[in-house]
């Protein structure tokens, strides 16, 4: 038993590390469908979580795995998903649900190029504002990017932490590069891994209102079986949970749903910075091609270049605070993306003109190297 | 008898909801409800061990009413969401109320899954053979010929029967009844929720607003004595002319079988991984 607390270094590739973080954040429940380059998590889980007293299932399409991950979620377990491009776009009706029932969840995307089957399996960045926009209606939502194995298992740990914590779904975009890159990584012990679970209902059960407002905006959340007989509902629903169309109240309701997530700003906006203190020309990047971007102004810095890097850890909430930062620190933010420019829309709508912008998109299903981000770096 | 059902009523349904509910009146889904609550205390179930889910449609808001665990999914999926909650606390007794278009066109694919999965989840269906909510389009199981307010030149398509798709899928328990022959429909739900793996109730319902009126059944009455000509026992069918039944269907238990469920195999399958380690 002592040597199993010892810290371990192992070589995994990143699908493997989002499961080992998923199993340290405590995550006991999963749910999927096979589809390249996500399949590792899958076949990973279902041989990992018996053996922790869990349950893995496959299901008949991905609108069903993420049914029973947020069936099994309203039963008190933490749930997990994991799924590519076009699984993802089946996945957006049962988000919806999630989102308005206030259910915990994550939920894994290893972007592919798309759309529809597209480029199986090339990495891409594609699905950035679909996982903040992909389900209808209005609703905030939080979306984190990793960009290595040692990402993987602190990001996941995290998204379950901010899941359990503001009763909201978290997606992860990985992406091809990502999840099948292999490095070392050295495990948390489980004692060392922070770890939030949701907070319960201390009141008898017949004071519980299981969507009443607080200070938090977050309501406590029953299990399916404790005791606390409730309604969930896809419907907009009243404190009690059961629908209505009252505009005061539908609109209460909503407000409470940003309200949640703005009051969680600060620990839930994430970036990293390097060499940003005097930067005056910045990288902003995110996923795998933040990897080609750090290496690109390290080469930048060596030439004697003023290069930093902000790396987007949260892609949404927007972390404009830390964007508009670096905008107004540097006279020229560049923005390299797999994709026509999904972030850097972003960027700009809060650079508002001010700070010179250079987009770098591929869309030909390859990877963006650090030699294409120091050439341009070279030429500013 | 009427005491009774007060009893029933106080103990089951919830009262702190804003009642009335949106059904039409004369709706089947409200005998519907009656049998499901006369067979949970039949069955002694307590309320805090029973997981009620629901799709969407009239039938979607079944378990809004009653005081249990319950849950109001997406269109089609409530079997998905009833497979997590079973999985991650088998303790629980987890049904789920459907529609007819719910369960077979939008969740089609999710109801043959479960059947054949076999994990113990009690499916009732109420099949009223149009969509009710949206205004009387055709469905999977409206009958060939019959007129909706998508198919106002008569219904060209062929119904399928929920009974024996779910038969054929591989369901442990299957079962037919109608909002009419209410002694035998808590029968079957009893039935239906003791029987260990996937087990579904079908239930031929009226929709006299939607479907009834376009087709010459235009009040509860008509369609109850419609479904009391029509439905024939399984033992009353092998007397009659095969050429006689073709407008008739058959009540009562269609399928009962013996297979390991989902939640019996999946523990063997924890042993194992257990003891590997």
């Amino acid at each position: 038993m002592a040597s199993n607390r010892k810290k371990k270094t192992v070589l995994l590739q990143g699908n493997e590390a989002i499961v080992e973080g998923a199993l340290a954040a405590g995550c006991r429940f999963f749910a999927g469908y096979p589809i390249t380059p996500a399949s590792e998590i899958n076949e990973l889980m279902s041989a990992k979580l018996p053996g922790l007293g869990g349950t893995f299932i496959q299901m008949e399409d991905e609108i069903a795995s993420l049914g029973a991950v947020i069936g099994a979620s309203l039963a008190g377990v933490k749930s997990l998903t994991a799924t590519s491009g076009p699984g993802f776009s089946l996945m957006q009706e049962n988000l919806g649900y999630a989102c308005i029932a206030e259910v915990p969840c994550v939920i894994v995307n290893v972007m592919r190029g798309g759309p529809s089957t597209g480029l199986p399996t090339s990495p891409a960045q594609g699905d950035v504002l679909q996982a903040r926009w992909g389900t209808h209606g209005d609703h905030p939502i939080v979306v984190m990017a990793v960009s290595s194995v040692s990402d993987c298992f602190s990001v996941t740990v995290n998204a379950f932490n901010i899941s359990e914590k503001y009763r909201v779904p978290v997606i992860i975009l990985s992406d091809e590069v990502v999840a099948h890159t292999r490095e070392t990584i050295t495990l948390s012990t489980p004692e060392t891994v922070e770890v939030v679970d949701r907070i319960t209902p201390n009141v008898p059960p017949e004071w519980y209102l299981p969507y009443e407002d607080n200070s938090r905006g977050v309501p406590p959340m029953a299990a399916m079986g404790d005791g606390y007989r409730h309604h969930v509902t896809g419907l907009i629903h009243d404190a009690h949970g059961y629908p209505t169309q009252r505009p005061k109240e539908v609109e209460a309701f909503t407000r409470r749903q940003f309200r949640k997530i703005t009051n969680g700003f600060y620990e839930i906006q994430q970036v990293k910075k390097f060499h940003m203190d005097d930067a005056e020309i910045a990288v902003i990047a995110y996923g795998a091609v933040s990897r080609s971007a750090h290496r690109a102004v390290v080469r930048a810095r060596e030439q004697g270049i003023k290069a930093g890097l902000l790396q987007l850890i949260t892609l949404f909430p927007f972390p404009k605070t830390a964007v508009v930062s670096a905008l107004r620190q540097c006279n020229t933010v560049m923005i390299p993306e797999m994709n026509m420019g999904q972030i850097s829309r972003e960027i700009k709508r809060v650079n508002q003109e001010k700070t010179k912008i250079i987009k770098h998109n591929r869309i030909d299903g390859q990877f963006i190297t650090p030699d294409e981000i120091y050439d341009k770096l070279l030429r500013e | 008898m009427p005491q009774e059902m007060t009893e029933l009523r106080d103990k089951y349904l919830r009262h702190d909801k804003k009642f009335p509910h949106v059904w039409c009146p004369g709706c089947g889904n409200g005998i519907v409800l009656g049998s499901l609550i006369r067979a949970v205390d039949t069955l002694g179930i307590e309320k805090d061990d029973l997981v009620l889910a629901s799709g969407i449609g009239c039938s979607g808001r079944l378990p809004t009413y009653v005081d249990f665990n319950t849950l109001h999914t997406t269109h089609g999926r409530a079997l998905t969401f009833a497979t997590g909650i079973k999985l991650a606390k088998p303790t629980l007794t987890v049904m789920a109320v459907m529609g007819d278009g719910d369960a077979t066109a939008i969740g089609g694919n999710h109801f043959i899954h479960a059947a054949r999965r076999n994990l113990d989840l009690t499916a009732i269906i109420i099949n009223n053979q149009i969509y009710g909510m949206t205004g009387g389009q055709h469905s999977p199981t409206t009958p060939y010929g019959c007129k909706a307010t998508t198919s106002s030149y008569g219904h060209i398509e062929h119904a399928f029967s929920i009974a024996d798709l779910a038969a054929t899928a591989g369901a442990a328990y299957v079962a037919r009844g109608t909002v009419y022959h209410t002694t035998m429909l808590d029968k079957l739900i009893v039935q239906a929720v003791q029987k260990p793996g996937f087990s579904v109730v079908e239930i031929m319902s009226n929709c006299h607003i939607q479907f009834g009126r376009r087709n010459e059944m235009p009040d509860p009455v008509t369609m109850m004595n419609w479904f009391k000509e029509h439905a024939v026992r399984p033992d009353q069918a092998d007397n009659i002319a095969p050429d006689s039944l073709d407008d008739k269907f058959t009540i009562g238990v269609l399928a009962d079988v013996e297979k390991p469920n989902y939640i019996e195999e999946y523990q063997h399958i924890r042993d194992r991984a257990k003891g590997d380690s």
